[in-house]
């Protein structure tokens, strides 16, 4: 971790510890409140419980010009970013992709040329629907590693998270309660519930906390979608096509507008606030990030409504290679957020336990 | 569109605020004229946190109830008698009803903060803060339809045959003027003009802190008071807290604050004892520490503690000074060595039993034989490492301001000014003669905002 980032931070959050009048906000508050003197794990951990909501920095009396220049959320989003490319395995991925947009769209595109390259020359498959551009045995030979590999990088990552925050032994409780944040995005409520500062500078808005949870809930979706997939395939032997009034696609039609709408809308609002308030070099790789969870979506969507056309096979290497890259990802894109957040939320239960 | 401004508020705090939106809300076209650049508006206002507010049972964040009687005798024990019962009577009564009006106005709540339970029944406390109410006001201001105009410094109100004529102002380099009907003085104290406290304190006001906004320079307040506005109030009185010595010159706010005193001895520059530490719980005493460290040599305290009461207080923002010894600690922090070592040997010698010690209650754990005694809380100074801070006089605000009636309203030569009200600290003087009660001062920008809004709308309508 870069000493001068930690020592910003560690700076401000002596200032906010002495005026505590943000304690309704978030979780971050009462969680720093609790310390006297704040360790580097403690800054990660407030670092990774902050959502970035900036009601702190709106309500703050000592924001710049004031000599004390205090801007909270730069310098958790700082440390954030920082710690998700320490912590990530291996790390020197992670520094490729988390702060680079166009990295991002590189590792995308060759995906796709992977994709459509197998497609093309051995990958003719014998199967209907898609199965016949790609046999289904191809796909699950390239997804499955694709999709083990980053959740085994994330759980060494998740591992280093939990020593660096001196994390304890989980319970059920602990995890309901890290859940329960998440459902409904408190952390983005405001304390109120009015929602956050995010796209408006100081009007309190449910703006972002309701495009995040489209994405996080059309993903789930989708999820459950390719999830259901795979089941009606293995236990029922019922290979896909489905048709519209199956699992599949009940779920993954809601699932996939929601989280190409809310994609859409997260990229809007990023580009209405203040990029002064996030972490500024992370910019471009998490516009990067959206739109690639946007792609994911609308694609699966066309992908879809193509049907049996000439144009599907292109749309179904295109589909794939951005799943492909969303998965392989994910350890090293914003995507980790989601990891590091819940288990920050799991150690915060913890603190509140005492 | 351009129809003229029916009513000019001077000032951007809450109390012009309240003003604003009253009248707006009462049909008003309603002009604000902030002297800070947006950065910094609302004055005061965004340092403060709560809001003392009487109740006769829960209301918003507020449990069990605070009478009028309980509310009063509080303000009297903290004034020493020098209130003006009937405003202030008043502005208590009217403190229950502003809370829902607040809230409906975009004011958010949150359960007393860590470290502030004993204000949990009395005071309602802001979410995020003064800041945040004034973001939420302005806010609600201009979806009223409210003007505002930052940057710009009201010079002077022409006050001519009972009546305020027109005003100027200046914003950049440009000198405007305006007649509007009906006008509300919510500028504030002049704490921030230290020639005027130096002229009132004598050299020592310049060793002062400024723990509120720069802007309040009592531009205002001196033209209209030069005018033969009716004036309240001793100059020398002022909101005034002991507050960390490194404390920024202006604007340092709650941050500064030190609350280690009751469990620390507090010396001045020649390392005697000067009060009694003790004597009460922090809250209801820490707006009486400014004035003792003022009367002091040099205005400056120095507050030290041992080891033991290290984490008995909120944090400081500043770290304390730290050291092996008691003579190590004097030599850091400029003080004689051999005379803190005798106050601190005297004072330890004169503890007794502290098995009652108790840091959030008078556990009358006291001196025996000491001058100034210490009545709680006294436990040796023994256990190193020893600390350090230096105390400074940080003012707030001051009283000297302008005398209202029940409605707020500006008089000159006995009679009302037909078209001037006033609200906020500038008026405070009015109610408070001397000390503060935490939160009081939002109530009486609330209260008096609200009147003057209610009452100027009413003359321009």
């Amino acid at each position: 971790m870069q000493t001068e980032l930690v020592q910003e931070a560690r700076r401000q959050a002596e200032i906010c510890n002495a005026c505590r009048y943000c304690e309704g906000y978030c979780s971050v508050f009462p969680s720093l409140h609790a310390n006297r003197a704040f360790s580097d794990g403690d800054i990660t951990q407030l670092a990774n419980l902050c959502h970035n909501c900036r009601g702190c920095y709106y309500a703050c009396q000592y924001t710049a010009p004031h000599e004390f220049d205090l801007n909270l959320p730069a310098a958790l989003a700082e440390i954030r970013q920082e710690s998700w490319e320490e912590l990530a395995y291996p790390s020197v991925v992670a520094r490729q992709f988390q702060k680079n947009g166009m990295a991002v769209a590189i590792a995308v595109t060759l995906c796709f040329a992977m994709l459509f390259a197998l497609a093309k020359w051995i990958g003719q498959g014998e199967g209907e629907g898609f199965y016949a551009v790609m046999s289904h045995n191809l796909m699950v030979a390239i997804f499955a590693p694709a999709f083990l590999f980053p959740l085994a990088s994330l759980a060494v990552s998740l591992w280093r998270y939990w020593s660096t925050v001196d994390g304890e032994p989980v319970t059920f409780n602990h995890i309901k309660q890290a859940f329960g944040a998440v459902a409904n995005m408190r952390n983005l409520a405001g304390g109120h519930g009015d929602g956050c500062n995010f796209e408006d500078e100081d009007r309190f808005t449910q703006a972002r906390r309701t495009a995040h949870q489209f994405v996080l809930y059309g993903f789930l979706l989708c999820f459950a979608s390719t999830s259901s997939g795979t089941i009606l395939h293995y236990v029922f032997d019922l290979p896909a096509p489905y048709g519209l009034f199956s699992l599949p696609k009940l779920l993954g039609i809601p699932g996939g507008l929601m989280m190409t709408f809310g994609a859409i809308w997260l990229f809007h609002l990023k580009l209405k606030a203040d990029p002064e308030l996030g972490a500024k070099g992370a910019r471009s790789g998490e516009f990067g990030f959206i739109a690639l969870l946007g792609f994911v979506g609308a694609s699966g969507l066309v992908l879809y409504g193509l049907g049996g056309t000439t144009l599907m096979p292109v749309f179904l290497a295109l589909h794939l290679g951005s799943v492909l890259a969303f998965f392989l990802l994910t350890p090293y894109t914003k995507m980790a957020h989601g990891f590091y957040r819940l288990a920050a939320l799991v150690r915060d239960a913890q603190r509140k336990e005492g | 569109m351009n129809r003229p401004y029916d009513i000019v508020v001077i000032g951007g705090g809450n109390a012009a605020l309240c003003a604003a939106m009253t009248a707006a809300e009462d049909g008003a076209k309603v002009l604000i004229l902030e002297a800070a650049p947006k950065a910094y508006r609302g004055g005061n206002s965004r340092h403060t946190r709560n809001f003392r507010c009487m109740h006769s049972g829960p209301l918003g964040p507020l449990i069990e109830s605070y009478s009028e009687e309980e509310y009063f005798a509080d303000l009297m024990k903290v004034t020493d008698g020098k209130t003006h019962e009937g405003l202030a009577r008043m502005a208590i009564r009217h403190s229950e009803e502003c809370l829902p009006w607040m809230e409906s106005h975009g004011v958010r709540f949150q359960p007393s903060l860590s470290g502030t339970l004993s204000l949990a029944r009395t005071n309602a406390f802001f979410l995020g803060g003064g800041k945040g109410l004034v973001n939420a006001y302005y806010r609600t201001a201009e979806k009223l339809g409210v003007d505002v105009e930052y940057d710009a410094k009201v010079t002077h109100l022409e006050v001519d045959d009972g009546k305020v004529v027109y005003l100027d102002y200046v914003q950049g380099e440009q000198m405007r003027r305006l007649a509007p009907k009906a006008v509300v003085v919510a500028s504030g104290g002049f704490q921030a003009d230290t020639d005027w406290l130096a002229r009132a304190w004598g050299p020592a006001a310049k060793n002062f802190l400024i723990r509120g906004t720069p802007y309040n320079r009592g531009i205002v307040l001196a033209d209209l008071l030069d005018q033969g506005i009716e004036q309240v109030g001793d100059p020398t009185q002022c909101h005034a807290v002991a507050i960390d010595g490194r404390a920024p010159k202006f604007d340092g706010g709650i941050v500064t604050r030190l609350d280690c005193v009751p469990f620390s001895i507090v010396v001045n520059k020649d390392a005697e004892r000067f009060y009694n530490e003790g004597e009460d719980v922090w809250p209801k005493r820490y707006a009486i520490w400014g004035r003792l460290v003022a009367a002091q040599p040099d205005q400056v305290g120095y507050v030290i503690i041992d080891a033991k009461s290290l984490e008995l207080f909120m944090p400081s923002v500043f770290p304390p000074i730290k050291a092996d010894t008691i003579e190590e600690l004097a030599q850091k922090m400029g003080l004689p060595a051999d005379g803190l070592r005798d106050t601190v040997d005297t004072f330890n010698a004169s503890c007794g039993d502290t098995t009652d010690f108790h840091p959030t209650e008078l556990d009358g754990v006291s001196t025996s034989g000491l001058t100034p005694p210490k009545t709680n809380w006294a436990r040796p100074i023994t256990q190193a490492p020893f600390y350090g801070y230096s105390l400074r006089t940080g003012v707030t605000f001051t009283y000297l301001g302008l005398k209202v009636d029940e409605t707020a309203q500006c008089s000159i030569d006995n009679r009302p000014v037909r078209n001037l009200w006033a609200a906020g600290e500038t008026m405070a003087g009015s109610i408070l003669g001397q000390g503060y009660l935490a939160g009081f001062g939002m109530t009486i920008g609330t209260v008096f905002g609200r009147i003057a809004g209610k009452e100027a709308a009413s003359y321009a309508n």
